[in-house]
């Protein structure tokens, strides 16, 4: 259609009764239950319009595109209680057990799934090609990772994912950006808006329900390498934070925001480290050939933290938090002695048995983090023969991996102890009717990982087509009119074609900002006040409120992003989100007035950990009409026995709210 | 660290619509210069923003004329080595060059089924009515075991 050109979209409106919001693990998770259920809806004479959106090609969509070397969540011999206590002990105590619990005792299901499909799994000596369904054990490289061989890992799960829906329900990339509530019940979704990014369409979903799954937010703050290197992210670059802002903007209850991940990475390529701690035994030092953990151990006595140690056991953050005062002290770099290590296996192989742990040495790099390998051949280092620097990243926002932030969400009824807080009716429905989510959506859960992610989407999927069987009569009603909606996705393609003739160069004009500008004044004020890399993690009230100043004057300039084509206008709302969800962070870390992930950031006002009156959650609300945010301590509860060699912090009921 | 297309191999997908490293890229990174007024090089494709590649490699292993590959960040790496694959149904091959001129090659499975062959609910049961709300178990009943003397209030 010839009239539709850049600046005049076309509006492509659709009713379906469930929109699944993104392409990732949990999203294709959600794909494959989701047709079984809607085909028992069927038989009752309930017949399920479903659709999938994602901005991006299924087949490499999400933090699994490039692949994995490791699925690090597989129960195997393992209880799903003593998952929980591994994950509430490596995040500090205050977890959502409901949550963790749920998504462990289905996970392993979903990784016999994936290799039934094709994906191959390591199996120790004796159980080759034997499945892990009929007892084929898996190698470990943890208690709850196992190995793989995964660079077609999300290729094979999307392919599920398609085959399960039929192409016919999939579309591709179409970038939702909001999230539209209901006309006569503002605590309720009622549809979602994006745009093409490849013609000139403005897409509008009305729906009863939705999964909304767009993943974490990463270069929210400002990364160590700001050339070419900026996109060498440890977490992937796409993740813009859409998930939290979308649904924070649509009044949902944000849960853990303050918490981070800060990953201990092989410097600048950010390549996995797990692999060479757990699997070839290799040992971190600093400079002067010291184990700093061991050195350093008296320190987590001295602060306070030790409660959270219990040996060589101990959240992820304080191993950092005994790296960093390394640093701090000038006794860095810190190194990975990789060659002491392979040296040390070697002693007792043959050389084809050494060949092949060198070739499982570079193929934990090969499946996922590339660019590791190009850092290595390119300085001529072989692990065999140099050390390598390690580093921790700039700080990221996710609720899948070793941090916990997300969306306040409904859990499973059936676990014994569950308080009436922990669940209002549908499993991973968020605090606004018909809106779901999982992966790194869903907060206080962390350390679900890839297959976790798919379980939890599954879950999602169950829930959802109840709610919309529940709700089969009810109609949503969109709270703004369609024009409206056009107006406010395309401003920054407005703002463009109305001033960019004002002045010569394109890039420099008084009447809007670039996407990639916004982004740089975002990431500074992140890295300069919220406890970036600039000030080795730490803030305090003070520039709190710096921040929050320059964050809200930011937000006000969000009004004028351009956009000068399709893909700019990708980049201005992936922005956008960027904002929204570093604001929650920020604010998060002002309201708790203690230092909970000491390693991940500390309140320099606050450096104690607190659990009489912060082992808690911390929930904001977010007002899209005035800005404002509410914030509120929610009770923790626990329902996992303590066990005796978890560290004893475990025994704190928690505080009293 | 971003990728880059090669002139002498790209056919810019022999003209269609949208070539095979645009269809891929997660990041929207890759673009086809139809008329060459973004690069002099008309029908080949090109990596736009270069700064925001991840280096998933997705568009290089797509590539069907192996026209893509990956100069290291300039602003971190020597210049000099290269890591290329070659990407297969059922294996890759990797060839690592270093900037000294050493040269490592590694091969890994990536599947064991045909790629196109899954079918979800080939052997599965169906779901059914009665356990939709319940939910210690999915429609696939993989549910693991469970000890519940675990938990506090048991």
């Amino acid at each position: 259609m010839s009239e539709h050109v850049f600046g005049n979209p076309e509006v492509v409106e659709e009713e379906v009764d469930i929109l699944i919001i993104g392409g990732g693990m949990a999203a294709c998770g959600c794909a494959f239950e989701i047709m079984r259920w809607a085909d028992v809806a069927k038989a009752q004479g309930v017949d399920l319009n479903i659709k999938l959106v994602d901005k991006a090609a299924l087949d490499r969509s999400g933090a699994v595109a490039q692949g994995l070397s490791a699925i690090n969540t597989y129960m195997g011999e393992n209880d799903p209680a003593d998952y929980v206590r591994y994950v509430r002990g490596d995040l500090m105590g205050i977890t959502r057990e409901d949550l963790v619990y749920d998504t462990g005792r289905h996970v392993d299901d979903s990784v016999h799934h994936f290799e039934e499909w094709g994906l191959p799994v390591w199996k120790q000596p004796g159980d080759e090609g034997k499945a892990l369904t009929a007892g084929g054990k898996p190698v470990r490289s943890g208690k709850w990772q196992i190995m793989i061989n995964g660079e077609s890992y999300k290729w094979i799960v999307a392919e599920a994912a398609k085959k399960a829906l039929g192409t016919e329900r999939i579309q591709e990339r179409v970038f939702i950006v909001r999230l539209i509530n209901d006309k006569n019940d503002p605590t309720r979704v009622a549809g979602a808006a994006g745009f093409s990014v490849r013609e000139d369409k403005v897409h509008i979903y009305k729906f009863k329900a939705c999964l909304l799954v767009c993943g974490g937010a990463v270069n929210v703050f400002r990364p160590r390498s700001v050339g070419e290197g900026q996109g060498r992210a440890w977490y992937p670059v796409w993740n813009a934070g859409s998930t939290y802002s979308m649904a924070a903007e649509a009044g949902a209850e944000l849960t853990l925001m303050e918490n981070r991940f800060v990953p201990a990475r092989f410097k600048d390529g950010y390549g996995p480290v797990g692999a060479w701690f757990l699997l070839f035994k290799a040992k971190a030092m600093n400079a002067m050939g010291e184990d700093y953990q061991e050195k350093n151990a008296h320190l987590l006595v001295e602060a306070g933290y030790d409660r959270y140690a219990e040996g060589h056991k101990m959240g992820t953050c304080l191993r950092n938090h005994l790296m960093m005062h390394e640093m701090k002290e000038g006794r860095g770099p810190i190194f990975m002695d990789t060659p002491t290590a392979l040296a040390k296996l070697a002693e007792t192989m043959t050389p084809k048995e050494i060949k092949h742990l060198e070739a499982e040495a570079w193929e934990d790099f090969l499946d996922m983090t590339i660019g590791q390998c190009g850092v290595w051949a390119g300085e001529n280092i072989e692990p065999d023969k140099e050390m390598s620097e390690l580093m921790p990243t700039e700080p990221y926002l996710l609720g899948s991996h070793a941090g916990c932030a997300g969306i306040w969400c409904s859990g499973p009824e059936d676990i014994p102890g569950t308080p009436d807080h922990y669940h209002w009716g549908y499993n991973r429905m968020t605090t606004v009717k018909g809106l779901f989510t999982g992966g790194d959506g869903v907060g206080a859960s962390g350390h679900k990982f890839s297959s976790g992610s798919h379980s939890e989407g599954r879950i999602a999927a169950k829930s959802m087509v109840k709610f919309v069987i529940d709700n089969k009569d009810w109609k949503p009603e969109l709270d703004r009119s369609v024009d409206d909606i056009v107006a406010e996705i395309y401003k920054p393609v407005r703002n463009f074609l109305e001033h960019k003739d004002y002045t010569t160069a394109i890039d420099i004009n008084p009447h809007y900002i670039t996407p990639k500008m916004f982004q740089f004044r975002l990431q500074k004020v992140m890295d300069e006040y919220v406890a970036g890399v600039s000030t080795m993690y730490q803030t305090n009230k003070a520039m709190l409120e710096v921040a929050e100043r320059k964050l809200n004057m930011l937000r006000e300039d969000s009004e004028h992003l351009r956009a000068k084509d399709l893909h700019e206008l990708l980049r201005a709302w992936e922005n956008f989100h960027r904002l929204l969800a570093a604001f929650a962070h920020m604010k998060h870390i002002q309201f708790r007035e203690e230092s909970r992930y000491p390693g991940y950031y500390y309140r320099s006002d606050h450096l104690a950990i607190d659990d009489d009156n912060w082992k808690c959650f911390v929930n904001s609300t977010y007002d899209r009409h005035t800005g404002e945010w509410t914030m509120k301590k929610v009770k923790y509860v626990q329902l996992i026995k303590p066990a005796d060699d978890e560290p004893r912090a475990m025994k704190h009921p928690g505080a009293n709210v | 660290m971003p990728t880059f297309v090669r002139t002498d191999k790209c056919d810019g997908c022999k003209g269609q619509d949208k070539t095979a490293c645009m269809y891929i890229c997660p990041h929207d990174l890759m673009m086809l210069d139809k008329d060459g007024s973004a690069t002099g090089h008309a029908m080949k494709a090109y990596n736009q923003e270069p700064e925001q590649c991840w280096e998933c490699y997705s568009c290089v292993k797509i590539c069907p004329q192996q026209a893509i590959e990956c100069r290291h960040y300039a602003d971190i790496v020597p210049m000099g080595a290269s890591v290329q694959p070659l990407r297969g149904s059922d294996s890759i091959m990797w060839t690592i060059k270093f900037r000294n001129g050493n040269m490592k090659r590694f091969k890994f499975p990536i599947r064991t089924t045909p790629e196109g062959s899954i079918q979800p609910y080939n052997t599965k049961p169906e779901a059914v009515m009665a356990e939709l709300n319940d939910h210690s178990t999915l429609f696939t009943k993989g549910t693991h075991s469970c000890d519940t003397s675990q938990f506090s209030a048991s």
